[in-house]
Order: structure tokens, then sequence, then C-alpha cells
């Protein structure tokens, strides 16, 4: 049920090759496929409708592409409309030309306004302003030691007059805020205010009246990601009731498809400002348009991904991993084993794999998978001896047996290890013969001296790979990869697995998936490294 | 640094490692944990502490302890320590159909006035359709509801729209019952107190549950222990304390960033010490992204069975969550094997639609809901009385 949208269209799209213009039944074809999949990634339905309308008003008549297939194309259509709906403007929080700027924040209960509030104060302070945080959240009990606490950890002073649980009158607490401010050198007063529903007219009223009291120059509607079709009722009643100037997205670090931002953006016309992806003090951004966009059409987040791997992983690992993979010896167990451990810091495998395109079909698959097999895989690998990690052909029965009883496993997970390590190897060995097509062999990786050089060049070799002008290249080499992988699954589901889903275990070709190859590949050309500027 | 090299890289490792996963898999679901399957104890459910049961046979409610007051509706939330009773649970069902009947009218308007043209054509059906996913039922069950809703129109020939209505309450109501027992298990067995814990993701409401929750249970004259097992998020064991200390109920803390097994640990210990009903552990809210914490939220469950065995698991839900409330009750079923789901913030104008998902697909009930920021305002949740309010009238 979790389809891709791009797995979607693509099986919409398997009988209309090679006409030369996108008729009127393509698109209204593809337009319910799009619907689902907006809905699934909680767009609000207005909002789907409306969007569909354009959708189909832009495909109509668009000339068939040579480089891209019919469903690429309306995904590629789909893909710029989300990004210019969500992106059209974006903007820099305003100052006020006399100090303070006063920034007011409202939402929801629970949308995570005071976590937000000491994000805010802390990405001001790093641009040399002097943030002061207002308490003026009276209702929630504690809630203004919460602050207090969040405003220790930023660093930032905070007014709490009031001790709140019910005691206090906010808006009174706002209004002797910015005179504070004025009097103590603060140039932006962030006033966190109390969770309330757009239902609540007399809660509604009470943030009214902050506002006027305090006549703030930014309101930031502070929204949850995970926030199903209620945000266009929730958002328009805050618009009505209080208005606001921005919006901030927060835990955009869960698996939510974040399909709330493009319905606030659509019905209210708001810019969407920040982005808040954690729950320490630094994980907070300004919006990216684009990865919202691939997020929302669940188009994988290479990018994402990648920025995680820069973040975990120091250069020398890398190179290591790199030279690994490039030396002239075999892809060894212990390769695997170090590697994975690598990989497993960037988080869950499953995060990992969701982050790539195209996994969407395996997507049931991804959601059972559990990091304590990872946890067994290793246990099986630690068992070996080295000689066996080294060259995992000795592996004969009677080792079998004793790795197993030493990993607690069973004898056929072993062998299942074993098997598939030797496809993975064959796959590695054909990687690095240059077997692969659009993946030529990497030369001259052994010496250190010409290594740079040589990675320059793999760079780019891999990068024309995954970015492939030709199509046919790009999904011919993941045909194989995808053959590979069904191989796999195959051999493990035939003998073991026979509940796997049909399409996995029980043959029927395997549907390719198209986000991997071609041009709906996040555009890396744009992605700069920090040490490259 | 080479990225898409390194990318390169990511993907092969990741997918052997994947790949190793149904191998594996396979071996490790053939063999389920013993702790995962908890089988209810007979006595935990014959005296369980219906919060429902005593709703609908108000006659059962026992009194406040004696030594308490008669209950008193207080119009102002004290800061002062001033100990207060709470109501008892009966009633609070009466509250829950108002607000519901307020929350959720237009949705059952826009559901009536569908149902009421003459005829029920291809449009009608649509709307229908799209009715039901503004509700957050999602897209894949609102086209079985509105496809058994026809198949069942067409077979009987129904065309009154009162016939429609009653088959839709039928339907939707065949989405959300389960066989499953809806009562909270807080009847404390033997020596040992019950334990309950409540979980969820970030902002949904698990504290302010938690406080409600103490509060039914010392309305109904339980004694109560809270464990304030948040020690992540700033100022959250103030924000129970607030709330234990309404109630008079010993609140087990620790400073901030200390192990939360051992503040649990400690709080069940305390709550055997004492005598206790039932303890009440408020965990930290995190994602269910995040291996880590689901893994320390692993362990307090661990930690807490080897002092008392864990009878209830909430799961807090936002009634405002869409589609990935699902996938939050997956993931932390197959953490803390939940038992019931707490409906919070269904004052607001959010259906809470995804329950109908959850429980069609995990089969675990709700059982609580939250219905506003008053410290009484939780209640039990009953199935039938949910649709009667979608589909109400007024």
């Amino acid at each position: 049920m979790f389809e891709t949208l791009s797995d979607r269209l693509t099986s919409v799209f398997s009988s209309l090759r090679g006409k030369g213009r996108l008729s009127e039944e393509d698109i209204n074809a593809t337009a319910r496929e799009i619907r689902l999949a907006l809905l699934e990634a909680d767009v609000a339905l207005p909002v789907v409708r409306e969007f569909i309308s354009r959708i189909k008003e832009r495909a109509r008549g668009e000339e068939v592409s040579k480089a891209l297939n019919p469903a690429q194309q309306v995904i590629r259509i789909v893909n710029e409309e989300l990004v210019e709906v969500l992106g059209g403007e974006t903007r820099q929080i305003r100052f006020a030309k006399t100090p303070p700027t006063v920034i007011m924040l409202a939402g929801l209960q629970g949308a995570g306004k005071t976590t937000l509030a000491g994000k805010l104060a802390r990405w001001l302070a790093a641009d040399r302003n002097t943030p002061l945080l207002v308490a003026a959240d009276l209702q929630r009990p504690n809630a203004v030691t919460q602050l207090q606490v969040v405003g220790e950890r930023a660093g930032t002073p905070v007014f709490a007059p009031e001790p709140g649980n019910g005691v206090g009158d906010p808006v009174e607490v706002a209004r002797a805020s910015v005179e504070h401010a004025r009097r103590n050198n603060h140039n932006v007063v962030i006033i966190d205010t109390a969770g309330r529903l757009g239902v609540d007219s007399e809660m509604m009223r009470q943030a009214a009246d902050i506002r006027d009291a305090v006549q703030p120059d930014e309101i930031l509607f502070v929204v949850d990601a995970m926030i199903g079709q209620d945000a266009v009722n929730t958002a328009q009643a805050f618009l009505d009731g209080v208005g606001y100037d921005a919006v901030a997205l927060t835990k955009l670090d869960g698996d939510a498809r974040g399909g709330a931002a493009l319905s606030i953006r659509h019905i209210t016309g708001r810019p969407i400002m920040f982005a808040s992806t954690g729950e320490k003090l630094e994980d907070f951004d300004l919006f990216h348009p684009d990865r919202m966009a691939s997020r929302i059409l669940d188009m994988g987040d290479v990018l994402t991904l990648i920025e995680q791997a820069q973040r975990t992983f120091d250069e020398a690992e890398v190179e290591k991993m790199a030279s690994t993979m490039a030396s002239d010896e075999d892809f060894t167990l212990d390769d695997f084993l170090q590697q994975m451990s690598m990989v497993r810091k960037l988080g869950p495998i499953g995060n990992l794999l969701g982050m790539m395109p195209g996994m969407g079909q395996m997507r049931e698959q991804i959601d059972n998978i559990d990091d304590k097999d990872l946890d067994r895989i290793q246990a099986i690998i630690q068992s070996m001896t080295p000689a066996e990690r080294a060259n995992p052909k000795m592996i004969n029965g009677s080792r079998r047996l004793r790795i197993a009883n030493g990993s607690g496993t069973q004898v056929s997970d072993v062998n299942g290890l074993v098997t598939r390590f030797f496809e993975a190897q064959k796959m590695m060995r054909k990687m690095k013969n240059g077997g692969m097509p659009g993946m030529p062999g990497m030369p001259g990786m052994g010496g250190g001296a010409n290594r740079k050089k040589a990675k320059a060049q793999t760079k780019k070799a891999r990068k024309g790979k995954q970015r492939s002008g030709n199509p046919m290249k790009a999904r011919q080499q993941e045909a194989e990869r995808a053959a590979e992988r069904q191989r796999r699954q195959e051999e493990g589901g035939q003998q073991q697995m026979p509940q796997l889903p049909p399409g996995l275990g029980g043959g029927g070709q395997p549907t390719l998936p198209p986000g991997f190859g071609g041009p709906k590949m996040p555009d890396l050309s744009n992605f700069r490294l920090p040490k490259d500027k | 640094m080479d990225i898409t090299l390194l990318v390169a890289i990511i993907i092969a490792v990741v997918l052997l490692a994947a790949g190793g996963f149904f191998l594996v898999r396979t071996q490790s679901s053939v063999k389920p944990g013993k702790d995962e399957e908890r089988p209810e104890t007979p006595g935990g459910s014959a005296g369980a502490t219906a919060v429902q049961d005593r709703e609908r046979d108000p006659g059962t409610v026992t009194g406040p302890p004696a030594q308490a007051p008669p209950p008193v509706e207080e119009a102002v939330r004290p800061a002062e320590p001033e100990l207060e009773t709470p109501p008892p649970s009966a009633g609070r069902m009466v509250r829950l159909r108002a607000r519901l009947a307020r929350s959720q009218s237009s949705f059952g308007q826009g559901l009536l006035n569908l149902l009421s043209s003459d005829s029920l054509d291809e449009d009608a059906w649509e709307e229908i359709e799209d009715t039901l996913i503004t509700a957050d039922i999602g897209v894949t069950s609102a086209a079985q509801i509105v496809e058994r809703l026809r198949t069942r129109v067409k077979v009987l020939g129904t065309r009154g729209p009162d016939e429609v209505r009653a088959l839709l309450r039928e339907e939707l109501l065949a989405q959300i019952t389960t066989d499953t027992d809806r009562t909270v298990r807080t009847e404390p067995h033997g020596d040992r107190p019950a334990v309950i814990m409540v979980v969820g993701v970030n902002g949904t409401g698990k504290t302010t549950t938690t406080g409600k929750l103490a509060r039914v249970l010392v309305g109904d004259g339980r004694s109560v222990v809270l464990g304030a097992a948040d020690t992540f998020r700033a100022a959250a064991s103030e924000q129970l304390q607030t709330w234990g200390s309404r109630v008079g109920a010993p609140v087990v803390r620790r400073e901030e960033g200390a192990d939360p097994a051992s503040v649990a640990f400690d709080a069940v210990s305390r709550g055997v010490e004492d005598g206790a009903d039932t303890v009440i552990i408020d965990t930290a809210g995190r994602l269910h992204t995040k291996t880590g914490l689901m893994d320390e939220l692993g362990k307090v469950k661990r930690v807490v069975e080897k002092r008392a065995q864990v009878d209830e698991v909430l799961l807090v839900l936002d009634a405002t969550t869409g589609q990935n409330g699902l996938r939050q009750a997956r993931v932390f079923g197959e953490v803390v094997n939940v038992t019931g789901i707490a409906l919070t913030k269904l004052d607001g104008t959010a259906k809470g639609g995804i329950i109908v998902q959850v429980q069609r697909e995990l089969g675990v009930p709700v059982k609580l809901v939250g219905l506003g920021e008053g410290p009484d305002d939780l209640a039990p949740f009953d199935p039938e009385v949910f649709v009667d309010a979608i589909l109400s009238q007024d």
C-alpha cells in the first residue's frame, strides 16, 4: 500500500511509450496516482485537488521529452510545481528599524514552540543578535520552567516574571518583556505563547491580545510535520485568529512525509521559513523547498543521506572505505563488517534505505527491518576466525556449525550469510572491473600520492553514472542491480521465506526503481562540500 | 571527500546488510521473544479498573476514600499544593459526547447532506470517500469503506438516507471494533501494583495524559505513584510533579539526564513498598525513527519488568497526526508491545481518523481519549459513542 509515486506512475505508463505528446488520457491516468501519493503524504484534500488541476494544465500538450519517459516527465512537472509552491518566496526575518524586533510564536499544543524558541534564540545569537526569551505560556504546567532550562542551554536570558501554571496574565508579560528588552539592550524578543486550538475562541483572543500589545514584527506559526488533514483548518484558524507571517515546521527528523507544508503554503500563502530537525538546540535550519518536495513525493533523500554521512564520518574513514572498495584485493568479510559498523553510525538501517530513491517498492520489507538482525549478522562474522573472514571459501560444514554455535544462530543463517556474501563480492568485483556499464574501472587507486587525482576521476565517473544523460544506460545499469537484488532475495525467499510478498519472492519481472537512474536523481551538481568552497 | 563514491559504498553495504535481514529475519520470526507475548493475567482483567466499565455501570462506582472530601469540580486550578479530589470517572462520557458533537459536527453534517440526496451517483460516492479522507482515515481505508458501503447499498437496494446512514455507521463501527478489551488494567495484583507505561512521540501529550490518568484513578479512590522517566526534556519532571502534587500522588523523579530506566525502576519499587495500587510511568517523547531512543524505551520496559509486570503500555497519539500515526504505532508496538492507545487533542478540529487504520492494521484498541487541557478531560473510548457522535445530526 505504500508504493511510491514513481512506482505507480511507471506502471500507469508502461503501455504508453513512444507517443509524441502527453495526451489527455495519459494525464488523467496519472492524476489519480498523483492524488493518492499526495494524500498519503498528508497533503490536505482541497489542496490536492487544486494542485492536480494545475499539474493537468501544465502537462497538457507538453512535448514528450526524448530523454525522459512519460512517468519521469510527469514526476518532473510535479516536482517542479511542488518546489515552486513551497519555495516561491523565501525570505529572512524582518528586523525592526528600532529594536527590539519582536518575534511571536503560536501554534497547537505540542507543536514544539518552546523548543523552537530556544533553537531560534541560539540561531539568532550566532548572528550576533542578543535575543531575549519570554515565557508567555502560563497555561501548561511548568512551561515556564521548561523555557528557562531551554534558555539556559541556549545561553539566552529568559524573561519570566510570572510562575505560570495558570497564574499571571500572558498579555502583561508580553508587554512588559518588550520594555525589559529595550532597557537591557536585547535586539530580539522571542515570545513563547501557550499552545492553543484553532477552535478555542477564548485562547485565540488571548493570542490576538498579545499580538496587539507587542506589535510583533514576525509571527511564526509553529506546526508539527506529522499533522494530517487538519493542517488546513488549523492553519486557517490561526491565520484568522492571530495572523502570521511565516511558518516553522518541526519534527522533520521523523519519517512523516510532511505534506502539511504544502497544504499550509497553498492555503495561506505564508512562506515556510524554518525547519526543525531534532531535539538538540542546534538541529535547526532554514527551510529547503527542494528537499521537502522530494520528501513529499517520497523520492528519497540522497542529499540528507550525504549530509548525514559527512557529519558522521571523518575523512580518514571515508578514504579507508574508498580504498577498500578500490583496492585489487577482494572484498572480505572483515571489510564488510567494518563498513557495516560505519554505516550503522548513520542511523537505523531502515531509515537509510528509506532515504535512497527507488526503494519504495521494498518499503514493506524496509519497515520490517530491525537493527537487531544486523547485530546477528555481526555476531556471525565475529564468530569466524580471521582466516575465515579473509577467505570465506574455506568455511566448510563443520566450521559453519562452529560459527553458528559461537554466534547463537542456526547453520542456515551462516549459510545464508556466506552465500549472500559471495554474491556481493561478485558484484563488487564487477564494479571494480568496470563490468557495470557507466561505471568504468577505478584506475590507479593504490598509491597515496595520486589518490586524490584518481578520486577526482572516480567522482566524475560516478557522477556520470548517477545522472547519466542516457536513460537507457542508466536503466540498464539499474536493471543489473535490481536483478542482483532480486536474485538474492529470491534465493532467500524461496528457501526460507515463502511468505515474502509477491513481486519479490516468486518471480515476475521486477519493476525498476525508476527513481534510481536518470534525471530524477537529486541534482548533485548543486551540492557543494564545505571544503570545496 | 568523494561523496558520490561514499554514497555508492553506503548503498552497497546497506543493500548487503538489508539482504542479510531477510534470511536472519526468518529465523527470528520463528522464535518470537517470550516477553513479546504477555498473556493477560486473569486476575488483572477480571477485576480490571475499567474506567469504561464503571462508566457504563455507574452503580459499581466506588465512592471516594473516606479520608478524602467528596468530589468537587474546582473552578480554578490552583498552583498552591492544596490537594484536590478529582471527580470520579463516571459521567465523563457525557462530556465526550458533547465535545465530539461540537468538534465533529461538520464531518457528520457533510456526510449526512451527501447521504440525504436522493440519488447516490458517482460524484456522491467520491465525495463520501473524500470526506472520510479529510478525517485522516487514510486513502486505502476510505476507499474500502466506501466500496463496501456501495456493495451493500447495491445488494440491499437501499436508497433512503436513513438506511444508508445506518449502513455507514455499521461500516465505520466495524472498522474500529476489536475483540480486544478496552479497559485500562489498573487493578493491583496481590502485593504488586499495576504498572502502566505511557509512551509516544514528542508533543502528543504524554505527561498531560499521565497526570489526567492519575487524577482519574485518585478520584476513584486508588493510590497512585507517578514515575517521571522523562529525564530528557527540560522541566518535564516538574510538569509531572505539578500534576502529582495536585492530587497528592507521590512523584518519583531524578535529576535531568538521569537514566530513565532506573527512574522507572525506582518508581515501581516505591509503588511496591508503599503498597500503591497503580504506578504510572511517564516516558520521554521520542520519534519512532530514532533507534537509539527506541532501544532506550525497550530497556525501560525490560528493567521495570524485573520488579513488576507491566500491565499496560499506552501509546499516546495526537488526533491531528496524519498517516504517520500508523508508522508510529507500528514501531512503538514492535519495541514495547503497545496494549492500548490514548487519542489526545480530540477537542480540536482534528478527527483522529488515523485510529481507524491503526486498529485495523495493528489491532491495538483505543482505550482513552483526551478532550482538552482541563485536568479532568480524559474519558474512556467507546466506539459506539464515537461513531454516533461522528454521525450525529446536531
